[in-house]
């Protein structure tokens, strides 16, 4: 177990800047997931932790010891990675012993951690297997096996689920989720789906060409994202915005003062975010007021795309009874849950 | 039971039915037929050859009227062919060793490493692909002449330690190694050879048996540079030493259709022993599925 911290951390290839000086501190013990669109510099950066890739400059420390110069097996980590990379010509029990040739135990002890692991996966039974004679979720599990059986200060995973499929992927969410709580090993886990992003971190890194753009607990990122592509980003589906302008004390979005907003300067421009799932499809007079557009049924609520005076939002409908198409609805949404940006894409608090 | 009888029955009517009915089936067996015997019919009549008595040889028949062995014990028990096996054997076999352990540790820095003047390297060692042997035996002559290689194993094994072909070859193969699999055992603390020895060696196994069979063969059946490089009968190599039963008294053709049968032996173990690997690609079974 350890810490990680970065220190204005950049990457370069040539005269390609794909790192903008990351800063970050992983404390021990803590499941830090990173999260963003493909290219947005993720896999670089744990690559860069793991010693797969030369710093271009900062500092990168694991448990207090800078480690820019050390070699990968000097860093005390382990990485899976996405397409598992177990070696097809041995044993599931050699892949996973595999991390331990270098450990100086009798053969014994090696032999017992390697059922010990085998026996934490439900890997028992096909530790004398080859890897062509596993499912994928089986091979991952074995790449998982040799990431920990040399119980490393920090694990290292490089979108390891995305090769599985659906019913799999949540299946094996789950495993490394309780797989920390009980080794309890600092974990940073790179991945480009939300959704894997917000049910396993403690703590989210959310990045965009090279930066960062939020560091929070699931709940941080979802309820105050910092700015407008954090909070486009996370959530599905995605955050409705809707242009508006400062106004008095409030802001004015398609001719009705619906937020309270001060410090904002009078006629500056304003994009107001609402979660779908904060703006409800009600009887009452609401907020807005929209031809419904399309409906889309998900069982116990119903999705409506709603025109209102030119901009299409997203908002939830009863999924019993489900207002009809093309019909003229309300729209209500609570103040608290309005989220206010400005010009410049930052969150206005 | 039945049901499969029939189906077999049903699958070789539609064979025999489908046969008349299409003429490019014909062209084609012919072809191949004709290629197979082109193919087929040195060999057996080497075969046929070196179980005749020197009054048949002439005799185009394959099948001899009278069939012998002695010839087998002659050549076996002559001090000297079984020299000339061994020469070869040990030449080859050192040889494909060293070719496949060299060209397989080139092509993977070329492969697997960035440096200054790789492109250089690689482009240079493809370059020598394209000048014949006949062309290179002087060079390799004068070389052996001035340092002393001349008429030893080392003068003939020298030019094959390594080959350009099996660099480019191995190269192209570790091009279809994942770098993950490298990196993941560089993270799991080997050092760089035994990465490449114990993580991608293994993975490229179909190319290596490939390779060793195509050098061990080469140097198997090598002639022109053996015998340049060679004086004395007991360096001699098989091929050249097989010629020698010609010229020392009269031609005895029974005698060197012996000694080529036996030398197929050793290229028939080889390539026994390498071609199941071959078939087996492994290289992809460790990624997602
Ligand atoms: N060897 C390289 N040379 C030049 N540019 C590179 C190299 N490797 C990566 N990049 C660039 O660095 C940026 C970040 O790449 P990285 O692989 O870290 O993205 P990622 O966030 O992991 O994306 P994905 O979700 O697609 O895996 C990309 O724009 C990519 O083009
Ligand atoms: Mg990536």
């Amino acid at each position: 177990m350890a810490t990680v911290s970065l220190r204005n951390l950049t990457k370069a290839y040539g005269k390609t800047r794909v790192l903008h000086g990351l800063n970050l501190e992983i404390g021990d013990g803590e499941f830090v997931v990173f999260v963003g669109p493909s290219g947005c510099g993720k896999s670089t950066t744990l690559r860069m932790i793991a010693g797969l890739e030369e710093v271009s400059g900062g500092e990168i420390s694991i448990g207090g010891q800078v480690v820019n110069h050390l070699e990968p097996k000097d860093r005390d980590i382990a990485m899976v990675f996405q397409n598992y990379a177990i070696y097809p010509h041995m044993t599931v029990r050699k892949n996973i012993g595999f991390g331990l040739r270098r450990a100086k135990m009798p053969k014994a002890d090696k032999e017992k951690r390697i059922e010990e692991v085998g026996a934490m996966l439900s890997m028992t039974e096909y530790l004398d297997r080859k890897p062509a004679q596993l499912s994928g979720g089986q091979r991952q599990r074995v790449a998982i096996g040799r990431a920990m059986v040399r119980d490393p200060a920090v694990f290292l995973f490089d979108e390891p689920l995305s090769n599985l499929d659906a019913q799999l992927r949540s299946q094996m969410r789950l495993e490394i989720k309780k797989l920390h709580q009980r080794v309890n090993t600092t974990i940073i886990f790179v991945t480009h789906d939300q959704v894997e992003a917000m049910t396993m971190a403690d703590r989210i890194v959310i990045m965009k060409d090279g930066h960062i753009q939020q560091v929070g607990t699931p709940a941080e990122v979802f309820h105050k994202p910092a700015n407008i592509f954090v909070a486009q980003f996370i959530g599905a589906p995605s955050m409705n915005l809707l242009e508006g302008r400062a106004k008095g004390q409030g802001v004015e979005v398609a001719g009705r003062k619906i937020a309270r907003a001060t410090g904002v300067a009078e006629g500056a421009a304003v994009t107001v975010g609402i979660r779908p799932d904060d703006l409800l499809v009600t009887e009452e007079a609401g907020s807005f007021e929209g031809r419904i557009t399309v409906l889309e049924p998900l069982g116990s609520e119903t999705l409506a795309y709603v025109d209102i005076g030119g901009q299409e939002v997203v908002a939830r409908a009863d999924g019993r009874n489900p207002p009809a198409l093309g019909a003229v609805v309300q729209l209500s949404v609570a103040p608290e849950n309005l989220h206010l940006f400005g010009a410049d894409g930052k969150a206005i608090r | 039971m039945s049901e499969v009888k029939a189906s077999a029955n049903s699958l070789m009517q539609a064979r025999v039915a489908k046969g008349p009915r299409d003429p490019w089936a014909v062209l084609r067996w012919t072809l191949l037929a004709m290629g197979a015997i082109v193919m087929v019919m040195p060999i057996i009549y080497m075969l046929s050859a070196s179980i005749k008595y020197p009054f048949e040889m002439y005799d185009l028949n394959i099948i001899p009227k009278e069939p012998t062995f002695e010839n087998y014990t002659y050549v076996l028990s002559d001090g000297r062919f079984l020299r000339w096996f061994g020469n070869s054997f040990l030449i080859a076999t050192l040889t494909t060793i060293s070719a496949v352990f060299f060209d397989a540790l080139v092509g993977y820095a070329l492969c697997k490493f960035q440096f200054r003047g790789r492109t250089f390297v690689f482009i240079a060692i493809l370059s020598t692909l394209m000048i014949p042997t006949e062309m290179l035996v002087i060079p390799w002559y004068l070389m052996s002449k001035t340092f002393g290689w001349l008429d030893s194993y080392w003068g003939i094994m020298f030019p094959g330690v390594m080959t350009a072909f099996g660099t480019f070859l191995m190269k192209q193969f570790f091009e279809t190694v994942p770098d993950d699999f490298l990196e993941a055992a560089r993270i799991d603390g080997l050092n760089e050879f035994q990465i490449w020895w114990s993580v991608a060696l293994p993975l490229v196994t179909p190319a290596l048996s490939a390779l060793a069979i195509f050098v061990f063969l080469g140097n198997w059946t090598a002639f022109l540079w053996p015998l340049i490089v060679t004086n004395s009968q007991d360096l001699y190599t098989l091929p050249v030493g097989l010629t020698t039963f010609s010229v020392e008294q009269a031609v005895e053709w029974e005698l060197i259709m012996t000694g080529a049968a036996l030398a197929t032996i050793p290229t028939l173990i080889v390539f026994l022993l390498f071609q199941r690997y071959i078939i087996r690609g492994v290289a992809m079974a460790g990624l997602k599925g």
